[in-house]
């Protein structure tokens, strides 16, 4: 039968054409593509400008602005409290979390204190977020490299179990609107932590299960190692914050650095990554939800009886003294900070959101040259953005 | 770490010529900061990232705050002689704030994990003179932010490596963040008990009885 | 397909074949195991079960946009879960979010893009009317400025359970369309518009900031 089998014949390349009908060279062009505002894989209305050598990636550009939708001037134009529900829809994975940088901020501002349970409160509602915030990115860097569906299947049945306790707890799903300045909106319901005390419980069986499938995968390996590094020096430069930055080895976090609320009480460790590629990214997630575990476990057992809201703390009729502060918490995607100016007025003089997503995206062009097409969207994926939060 | 008066007369002596000057702030918060003058504010920034004592290798946040000219009063209470008794007698001061646009920065230290230390930069005014030096080329994280204040606030940053608008498109004008902004009249009937909507119902009426 | 040459199904005598049957007969011979129907129910009932939405979000409603999609809710019991990522393949455009200046000529531009019948659901107070965001001032405030609107679904952002009703809302309503007559449906008529003019970036706004032909919003009477 082998005899039979002969080589293709070579093909003549010297009959192609060399040259563009206008007498411009053929090799070398390079392809611009504009990927989005609209693209599946964009994780919102993101464009990235991609100037491309064959498969390789030679230029990027972010462009931005197509979700700008005025939270800063907005903040500026109503009461401090008019923001507490804008600030959910930053990053709309993670309201708990952006209610609590923001409660932070103005109790700096001006100079509240909060009671014991509402910061147990707090700590256990934000380790919720942060997981369920890491769940669903697990779910949608597995789904840019092409497993469609089934593990995003597998993180929406958990995020739906973290929403249901959020939801009975705040009333909403997504937006929250759930802290005040000087402590929290209502106090735990009925059998509430006995709710969350099942779902920490379970957690970790559903992330064995996850890592069993996933983290050993020779497709996920071969995706995600050795792709899109990043290096500790740059990463320090350019502001990384969160899981991204100790993907590269930096040890900095904010509920170590800071200590904000109560997170000195709690034994639980940073995770380190060594090569800061897409891979450590994605096992610094996977390591960091085993953590928050950590801390969600001895939070539900110790929270003490008591008020939750500060009782010197004005909802209405809200005037800061003049003056500014800058507070800031460890969101899910990294640092998420709120810049108040206060003239003494009802209003915000001047509202900043520090956005992580944003600040994060500074070093994409960085970690994506030399890579391939392909590998842009993982990249973008581990990057773990929002696009509320990117634009504001 | 070591305080802002400190910081502030060491950087004076690393860098000849240099005229910084504490803001103080007197919320809760404490957070002071420093203003530095445009003409040595990089070489001023470049010592607060290298000394080895601060090593502030890490820009958290930039952004701008728009100051249109204000007369701003202040009372304070003065003892005085009044027919001969010594009374309490409260007076008012009127100064005048000139306008300016401001960039403000949040500087911390991952490497010895302290900050933050606020650095201040001020445009001469609103107009032409709103010229500031970029601190890109310090910290990469200010790349976008620099550009976001640009776009929103209309500061140029000499030596941005890419000074382009970011959050709005190319062709617009205006710099929106700004407190004299004048939003596009796109009303629509809103029913609310707020006040500025309601003048700009009215506003909206007229002009649309006008046309 | 070139712009504005859409494939039109023109249908004019669709229910020739039925015009002598009666109810009774219809009946009866149901009774007998041979159904008959309308084209114009045959065509919509097929087309009612398998509307392909383009998988395209905007802000925060595309996640509750998602999550019906997924095991909870999944919306592929009402035929539609084949959400495509390109417009040429999909029937509906699922409006999740906030629709800002800058992202208008693209979402106009994707509309256009779609081949006909093809329905819009306004997902959201956003995009209803730009909601909570409706004073920025780079949020367009409501996306039926600019297209026509089949459904809207109030809330911020709308529980799955409401992307759900209104997927039963807009299936009700592809089954309620007329292939011909005066009323018929705006893909059986060759001078309904298919496509819609794309704003431009101005210097202060979009120019223009509506499509008159499109909005026309309720009249206010003033006492």
């Amino acid at each position: 039968m082998s005899a039979t089998l002969e080589p293709p014949p070579a093909r003549n390349y010297e009959i192609l054409p060399k040259t563009d009908t206008d007498g411009s060279p053929l090799d070398g062009d390079l392809l611009e593509i504009a990927m989005g505002p609209q693209h599946p894989s964009t994780h919102g209305v993101f464009r990235m400008d991609v100037v491309l050598d064959g498969e390789t990636v030679v230029k990027l550009k972010p462009v931005f602005g197509y979700l700008h939708r005025n939270h800063e001037k907005i903040a500026e134009n109503t009461t401090y409290l008019g923001s507490m529900p804008y600030t959910d829809r930053l990053d709309y994975f993670c309201s708990l979390t952006n209610n609590w940088a923001y409660a932070l901020s103005v109790e700096k501002l001006a100079g509240l204190q909060v009671p014991e349970r509402a910061e147990f409160i707090r700590v256990i509602t934000a380790e919720l977020t942060r997981l369920l915030n890491h769940t669903c990115l697990a779910g949608f860097l597995l789904q840019d490299m092409g497993a469609l569906g089934t593990p995003l299947m597998y993180a929406f049945r958990e995020r739906e179990k973290i929403l249901d306790l959020i939801e009975s707890l705040t009333g909403a799903r997504m937006m929250c609107n759930y802290m005040r300045f000087g402590g929290c909106r209502v106090d735990l319901p009925a059998g509430w932590l006995e709710g969350a005390m099942a779902v920490v419980e379970n957690y970790p069986r559903f992330l064995d299960e996850f890592e069993a499938l996933l983290s050993g995968n020779e497709i996920l390996m071969a995706r995600t190692q050795n792709v899109g590094k990043l290096s500790k020096e740059l990463a320090i430069s350019a502001g990384i914050t969160g899981p991204m930055l100790r993907a590269s080895g930096v040890d900095y976090d904010l509920r170590k650095v800071d200590r904000y609320g109560i997170y000195d009480r709690f034994p639980f460790r940073v995770p380190l990554g060594e090569h800061g590629d897409v891979f450590d990214r994605y096992m610094i997630r996977v390591l960091e939800m085993r953590e928050s575990l950590k801390i969600l476990e001895p939070a539900l057992r110790d929270i003490p009886a008591g008020p939750i809201i500060d009782p010197k703390a004005k909802l209405r009729a809200f005037k800061p003294k003049a003056g500014e502060a800058y507070g800031r918490i460890e969101s899910p995607k990294g640092e998420l900070g709120f810049y108040l100016i206060s003239d003494g007025g009802p209003n915000p003089y001047r509202y900043r959101v520090r956005p992580p997503s944003l600040i994060n995206l500074t070093i994409l062009e960085d970690m994506c040259l030399g890579h391939n097409v392909a590998d842009v969207i993982v990249i973008l994926g581990s990057v773990d953005i929002v696009l509320g939060e990117v634009d504001r | 770490m070591e305080t802002l008066e400190q910081i502030k007369s060491r950087a004076e002596a690393a860098v000849p010529g240099a005229r910084l000057e504490l803001i103080r702030n007197d919320a809760p918060s404490a957070q002071h900061s420093l203003l530095v003058d445009n003409e040595h504010a990089f070489a001023v920034a470049k010592f607060l990232r290298d000394d080895a004592q601060l090593r502030l290798d890490y820009c958290s946040n930039a952004t701008g705050v728009d100051w249109p000219e204000a007369e701003l009063t202040e009372k304070f209470k003065v003892t005085k002689l009044v027919d001969g008794v010594e009374k309490e007698v409260e007076e008012v001061k009127k100064t005048k704030r000139p306008a300016y646009l401001e960039a403000v920065y949040h500087l911390y230290s991952m490497a010895l994990k302290h900050g933050p230390v606020i650095l201040r930069l001020r445009t001469e005014d609103r107009g032409d003179k709103n010229h500031l030096p970029s601190l890109t080329l310090l910290w990469r994280s200010c790349e976008f932010q620099e550009r976001e204040i640009f776009d929103l606030y209309g500061i140029v940053f000499d030596g941005h490596p890419d000074l382009r608008r970011i959050l709005m498109w190319d062709e617009f004008k205006d710099f929106p963040m700004r407190k004299d902004y004048v939003e596009p009249d796109d009303y629509e009937y809103e029913p609310t008990p707020h006040d500025d909507v309601l003048a700009k119902v009215k506003q909206h009426r007229e002009a649309e009885a006008k046309a | 397909m070139a712009n504005g040459q859409r494939a039109r199904l023109v249908i004019r005598h669709s229910s020739f074949v039925i015009f002598l049957m009666d109810e009774g007969l219809r009946n009866e011979l149901q009774k007998q195991g041979i159904y008959t129907v309308k084209l114009e129910e045959l065509y919509n009932w097929g087309r009612k079960n398998s509307v392909w939405p383009l998988s395209f979000g905007l802000a925060c409603c595309a996640i509750e946009m998602m999550a019906a999609s997924m095991a909870r809710w999944d919306l592929a019991r009402f035929g539609a879960e084949v959400f495509r990522p390109s417009p040429r393949q999909a029937d509906l455009m699922i409006v999740a979010g906030t629709v800002t200046k800058k992202m208008t000529p693209q979402v106009v531009r994707l509309f256009n893009q779609m081949p006909e019948p093809k329905y819009v659901i306004a997902m959201g107070a956003c995009a209803i009317s730009g909601g909570p965001f409706k004073q920025g001032y780079n949020v367009l405030k409501g996306i039926d400025r600019f297209i026509p609107v089949d459904v809207h679904i109030p809330g911020c952002p709308p529980r799955p359970e409401a992307l759900l009703h209104a997927f039963m809302t807009l299936q009700k309503k592809i089954d309620e369309q007329k292939l011909t007559g005066p009323n018929r449906a705006r893909h059986c008529d060759p001078d309904a518009p298919s496509e819609f003019p794309i704003p431009q970036f101005g210097e202060h706004d979009l120019v223009p900031p509506s499509n008159p032909n499109v909005w026309k919003p309720a009249v206010v009477v003033r006492g």
